[in-house]
């Protein structure tokens, strides 16, 4: 039996940030935050009003963004930044690399719009490497929420963790079904449905198309254990290994690049550990294109039918 | 407080340490470091208030510096060990395996005195503006002190932070390039010309000091009473010193040759002997 998972409304997970930032203003007087002109798209606004003397809107200069951000951890601030994933990463790497991961300073790299459900905007804005090239920078780690709620949780809860986070979120408004009261722990797995034939680890709004996925499963009497993996670095190592021990194969999916992305990492710890038959859904060395979320979703392959596709295939693999 | 005299006498010192150790590890960039001795020895022994004793990463009520053109690292070094901040004798650690003093400067192995890493160029104006923003969220009112080199402001990031620095009234940083007018592949102007530097700040909105003897402790510490005498008036200050790269090592000035290269044994022995041992080589 599949367990039922329902939510009340569809919310986007910016907003969840913004929401979880407009808390931390009114909790944490070292909270600040740096915007670069997308202060309505970041969901940004309320803090902005809330705290004008802690809010820097910095104009369209997201390298002088990152570096200010850096400078101002010296004097115990807590700086959150805020741009579109794809500014947020490729375009200010090595700002970030020098000036926040290699000077190991507290900056929470905050960025929206990240993957294909960024939409009509089209692929210069459709980041599907910002995982890995986060991930690969020593230090730094690397969260991916799932829903409204968990991005407001764990916005809050970055704050109370001393060094460099990337937060990554999203424009579409996807299902809100996690706690409002969950605690958000930094880099421990969530387990959403326990199943026996088959582990499907997903991160970010890729989350509710597994749970969509597990229930046609079951409809068909395939059992699958669904993992939440918000966190892709630092990776919930025993929580992989011991479901993968459980199921003996297992599928990833994820908005982003094979290369690079959660399911590179699960493949990378399970080659090493626990050698198990892995399928990834996940784009394919592509750029993604102007279209509807839900249409690129589908056209790049990565709706819970794909995920029920991966999991028939990896079935056929298991020993 | 160091007089002029006493400043005078910390030169040839530093100039020592700078040569020493490039020699030792045969890499490093002298010609830079000889080029901005006077300014950091007006600096870290004069002008700024720090405390190189308890060295804290906060710096709450000091006086900041970030170098952006961390190449220059020989420089910063000496002179962050001849105040204090960490064992004269530890110079002789740098660039080799396991040191504090890596090649360019960075927090990552808890060097005392250095609070961001720097090597990749046009970042430190930026922290330095993150960092003076900072000290007026925490009505700390001392002053945020950055060094760049001429070239390195053909990067697009400096005037990023020039823009933001001007709009935004930050007007609690002194920042200083450090006019050699040089780089690796020949002088700025054969790279490429970057016009008028006085003019181009102006333009940003930045309070722009020109000094032409940025060489001569005196003259520095003189402009940098001046620079202080600007701060808090609304804008940033811009202190644009004119430099000899390599200065106190005759065959190192005049030129971009001694960018990245050590002297070899007998070049040390001749540059050892134009700069007295002042106050005891590492």
């Amino acid at each position: 039996m599949m367990k039922k998972y329902s939510f009340t409304e569809k919310k986007d997970t910016r907003s969840g940030f913004g929401a979880g930032l407009s808390e931390l203003g009114k909790t944490n007087a070292n909270v600040v935050a740096l915007c670069a002109d997308l202060t309505g798209s970041l969901k940004m606004d309320a803090f902005a009003k809330e705290h004008p003397e802690r809010f820097f809107q910095t104009g369209i200069a997201e390298a002088n963004m990152i570096g200010m951000a850096a400078g101002m951890t010296i004097g115990g601030k807590i700086p959150f930044t805020g741009t579109f994933a794809n500014f947020s990463t490729g375009r200010v790497y090595d700002q970030i690399r020098q000036s926040v991961a290699y000077s190991g300073k507290n900056v929470k790299i905050c960025a929206s719009h990240a993957g294909l459900t960024l939409g009509e905007d089209g692929a210069t804005h459709q980041i599907l490497e910002d995982i890995g090239l986060m991930k690969m920078l020593p230090g730094m780690v690397v969260i991916n929420p799932c829903d409204y709620n968990q991005t407001k949780a764990a916005t809050i809860a970055i704050a109370n963790y001393n060094g460099p986070v990337y937060l990554r979120f999203g424009r579409p408004a996807v299902p809100n079904f996690t706690p409002g009261d969950q605690k958000f722990e930094i880099g421990k797995a969530v387990l959403l449905n326990e199943g026996t034939d088959v582990t499907i680890f997903a991160t970010g709004h890729l989350v509710w198309k597994a749970i969509e996925a597990g229930e046609r499963l079951a409809a068909e009497g395939i059992s699958a254990e669904i993992i939440n993996i918000h966190t892709i670095k630092p990776l919930d190592n025993s929580a992989v290994i011991a479901s993968a021990k459980k199921t003996r194969c297992v599928v990833t999916a994820e908005e982003h690049q094979m290369n690079g992305g959660l399911g590179d990492s699960v493949a990378q710890l399970l080659s090493r550990e626990l050698p198990t038959p892995l399928e990834m859904v996940a784009v394919n060395d592509s750029f993604g294109e102007s279209g509807t979320p839900d249409e690129l979703m589908t056209k790049y392959g990565l709706d819970a039918v794909n995920i029920v596709e991966a999991v028939k295939r990896v079935l056929k693999r298991k020993v | 407080m160091a007089s002029a005299v006493e400043l005078d006498n910390i030169v040839p010192q530093i100039r020592r340490d700078i040569v020493r150790m490039v020699h030792a590890v045969n890499s490093g960039h002298p010609g830079g470091s000889l080029g901005c001795v006077e300014y950091l020895v007006a600096l870290y022994f004069k002008v700024m208030k720090h405390n190189p004793e308890h060295f804290s990463m906060d710096g709450i009520g000091e006086d900041l510096f970030f170098l952006s053109n961390g190449h220059v690292s020989p420089v910063f070094y000496s002179v962050l060990a001849r105040s204090g901040y960490f064992p004269v004798k530890e110079l002789s650690t740098f660039r080799k395996l396991n040191t504090r003093l890596q090649g360019h400067p960075t927090t990552h192995d808890h060097l005392p005195g250095v609070r961001m890493a720097s090597g990749s160029l046009g970042q430190g104006l930026s922290v330095g503006v993150g960092a003076a923003l900072a000290k007026k969220l925490n009505n700390d009112d001392r002053i945020v002190y950055t060094l760049h080199g001429d070239g390195e402001l053909q990067e697009g990031q400096i005037w990023e932070a020039a823009m933001y620095a001007a709009a935004k009234k930050v007007d609690n940083i002194i920042a200083a390039v450090d006019m050699n007018g040089q780089q690796i592949d020949g002088s700025t102007d054969e790279v490429l010309p970057m016009g008028s530097l006085k003019a181009k700040f102006e333009a940003f909105g930045w309070d722009v000091i020109e000094v032409t003897k940025g060489n001569d402790t005196t003259t520095i510490v003189d402009a940098l009473a001046l620079a202080k005498q600007h701060t808090g008036k609304g804008k940033p200050v811009m202190l644009l010193l004119k430099t000899e790269m390599g200065n106190g090592v005759d065959f190192m000035m005049h030129s971009h040759k001694w960018h990245g290269v050590a002297p070899n044994d007998t070049q040390l022995a001749q540059a050892l002997n134009q700069n007295a041992e002042t106050l005891g080589d590492y």
